[in-house]
């Protein structure tokens, strides 16, 4: 298998690459990032590629890559700009898919990590929405207009290439200790946000269990479109009581309005689509995946459970993983000088 | 209720369903996933993965149910609400044995009041009775509103999508209540007291056809005199964005009481034999016809038995 990352900087690009390379059938992990990767790397090559992706018809071409894993799409609104929001998201993948599909293109499975924002948070959705079930609302925040755009795009591409294996998997409110999204900060506060007189019920996933999926379906051929989320919904206050923390309620009339200025000054950051899932909450139906022969490590409250225990021990002992900085000098010569001894050429 | 349960794996699934039909047959047992350990990934062995059909650690601290019921909500309300039910409404059931004792099955009933007081009686008596779950399907409206939305929801309501209502009946083969009617039941004036209003589009029948469980029909009297409407405000209505804005009876004689006092009202209930419809579940749609004459014969039962049960009736108060 020969695997082209996307975000490798992020997060999430850093642990995939970090698994993949783990993986003996994997020969090659080529990274894409305008960021340099943040996690220390053993045989990932990374590119600097702008947002755009505009060398990666060439990329492709060069390095023969079959597997493309496109887990760098913004769904996390906090200090980004819409318009950075719609370029990474919506112009990257579409210049991504049109690399992966040009004529002559060795790519054979594209696997895009999106997220449920896809079905917004209403009063009127379902209480568990299945892939094929439409929201009940149209997007009304930036991200999830550009999520639905991106799918609408590689909807068209599964069409235009049928030879393509495309797995599309809708991630669920991740928790990880080094995860850092709207809700695990909130959950780190010492009094947490509620909405006066709501109390939603949130479907989480344990950040092992996203890598697990994405591994899953580099490993075997599941096409389509799946939502990946822990078993059980939890009401945010249960959520709260896992975690020993107090609640602070915020007006349940105007809360946009009187979140503005938090969001502005960046003291506790909301976004409006994680207001409104604090409002109505969201479920989704994981069926389809375990189906496909996928299986869960954590349960949504097991996945709360775990991300208390880390922030217990980050109490106690503070950050426990050393920093790292990439250096492409050093990167380069553990790579490719002759004078490193490496496992395979023994 | 609409019908695009099975808006199926066509319309919006990437590339129809020859892709998800592959995917399902995505080899099981070669279907071993990554364990992971201190941050990196190792694919676990094949023994490892059969382990873990043991269940989950899951480490729940509520007994809030998915839909956002919790049995200890409803069982304050129950305490609460038992002086309501036995000495206030002093509710009577007839034909209880109908109602199944095990697996899903739709509750239909007629609607009544300007605030239905028919709903927690259903639920509070099966409950009581039976020491069966009943989830009262109503409008989304109740979610949006603080507060009330979540202990609605605790008590056992569930906004009547009807996806919602097939999975508890289907998945979780529970008791569903709905009120065909709709809040142009409770919402009708005092002159047209126990005269049905149309069954919606029939989308309970659909739903329980779907879901292969039984209509259970049940007659209530006593709620349309709990509080009757005498007048309806077309303007505040539309101004408030509601259903209805009434002027009942019980505001007149008990003043700002009136706004949620009950009269006291006999209410009996009669629980009808289960419809039971001859057809395949999971089916993709079903013919519109025969699903609008189901609903209206389900109507029309519920109508009849309460010109019977009118026919016994002496006294609004006494039975």
């Amino acid at each position: 298998m020969r695997v082209l990352l996307t975000g490798l900087g992020t997060y999430w690009g850093g642990s995939l690459a970090q698994a993949l390379e783990r993986l003996d059938d994997v020969e090659v992990i080529v990274g894409l990032d305008t960021e340099e990767p943040t996690v220390p790397l053993e045989r990932t090559e990374f590119v600097r590629a702008d947002t755009g992706y505009s060398i990666l018809s060439r990329i492709v071409r060069a390095t023969q890559v079959d597997t493309i894993i496109h887990s760098h799409l913004i769904v996390d609104t906090r200090n980004v700009s819409s318009r950075t929001l719609h370029e990474i998201n919506v112009i990257g993948t579409m210049n991504l898919l049109a690399a992966a599909g040009a004529t002559g293109s060795p790519v054979r499975k594209v696997i895009v990590k999106s997220s449920t924002l896809v079905y917004g948070s209403s009063y009127q959705n379902p209480t568990f929405f299945r892939e094929e079930m439409q929201r009940a609302r149209s997007p009304r925040t930036s991200v999830e207009r550009s999520l639905v755009e991106v799918e609408d795009y590689l909807r068209d591409f599964a069409e235009d290439n049928p030879h393509v294996v495309v797995s599309l998997l809708r991630f669920s409110n991740v928790l990880g200790e080094r995860l850092d999204t709207p809700l695990s900060k909130i959950l780190r506060l010492p009094a947490v946000p509620e909405i006066f007189g709501f109390d939603p019920r949130l479907q989480f996933t344990h950040h092992e269990d996203v890598l697990g999926a994405l591994l899953f379906c580099a490993q075997h051929d599941v096409p389509g479109i799946y939502n990946v989320a822990a078993d059980g919904l939890i009401p945010w206050s249960e959520v709260c009581t896992i975690l020993a923390k107090r609640r602070v309620a915020l007006p349940p009339v105007g809360t946009n309005l009187f979140m503005a200025p938090f969001n502005r000054f960046g003291l506790v950051q909301l976004p409006r689509e994680t207001l409104e899932l604090l409002r109505y909450g969201r479920g989704v139906d994981n069926r389809r995946f375990k189906r496909a022969g996928f299986q869960y490590h954590y349960t949504s409250a097991g996945a709360v459970a775990a991300f208390a225990e880390a922030l217990r021990l980050e109490r106690s002992v503070g950050d426990a993983q050393p920093a790292y900085r990439y250096e492409r000098d050093v990167e380069n010569f553990f790579r490719h000088s002759p004078a490193v001894v490496r496992s395979g050429d023994a | 209720m609409s019908t695009d349960r099975r808006e199926s794996d066509s319309s919006s699934d990437l590339r129809r369903s020859r892709l998800s039909e592959r995917g399902e047959r995505a080899d099981r047992a070669s279907a071993v996933p990554a364990r992971v350990a201190d941050g990196t990934v190792v694919p676990i062995e094949r023994g490892r993965a059969e382990s873990l059909e043991t269940p989950l650690y899951d480490p729940r601290m509520s007994d809030v149910d998915h839909w956002g019921r919790s049995e200890h909500a409803r069982e304050i309300a129950r305490r609460l609400y038992e002086p309501l039910y036995s000495q206030w409404f002093r509710a009577e059931w007839e034909g209880l044995e109908h109602v199944p004792r095990e697996g899903g099955a739709l509750l239909v009933a007629n609607h009544a009041a300007a605030i239905p007081s028919d709903a927690p009686v259903i639920m509070h008596g099966i409950e009581k009775e039976l020491g069966r779950a009943v989830y009262g399907l109503a409008d989304y409206l109740f979610v949006s509103i603080p507060v009330v939305g979540t202990l609605w929801s605790r008590g056992g309501g569930v906004p009547a999508h009807p996806d919602n209502a097939y999975r508890l009946l289907h998945d979780d083969q529970a008791l569903a209540l709905v009120f065909p009617e709709g809040s142009k039941g409770p919402g009708k004036h005092y002159s047209e007291r126990y005269k049905l209003r149309r069954f919606g589009r029939g989308g309970f029948v659909e739903t329980a056809m779907r879901a292969g469980v039984p209509v259970v029909p049940i007659a209530v009297m006593g709620a349309e005199e709990s509080m009757p409407i005498l007048y309806k405000n077309r303007t505040l209505a539309k101004l408030f964005n509601l259903p209805y804005v009434p002027l009942t009876a019980n505001m007149l004689a008990l003043g700002p009481l009136g706004l949620v006092g009950y009269f006291p009202a006999k209410f009996r209930l009669r629980v009808l034999p289960p419809v039971h419809f001859d057809v395949p579940p999971d089916q993709e749609r079903y013919s519109r016809s025969r699903v609008m004459e189901e609903a209206d014969d389900i109507r029309e039962l519920i109508q009849q038995e309460l010109y019977k049960m009118l026919q016994q009736r002496r006294s609004v108060w006494f039975g």
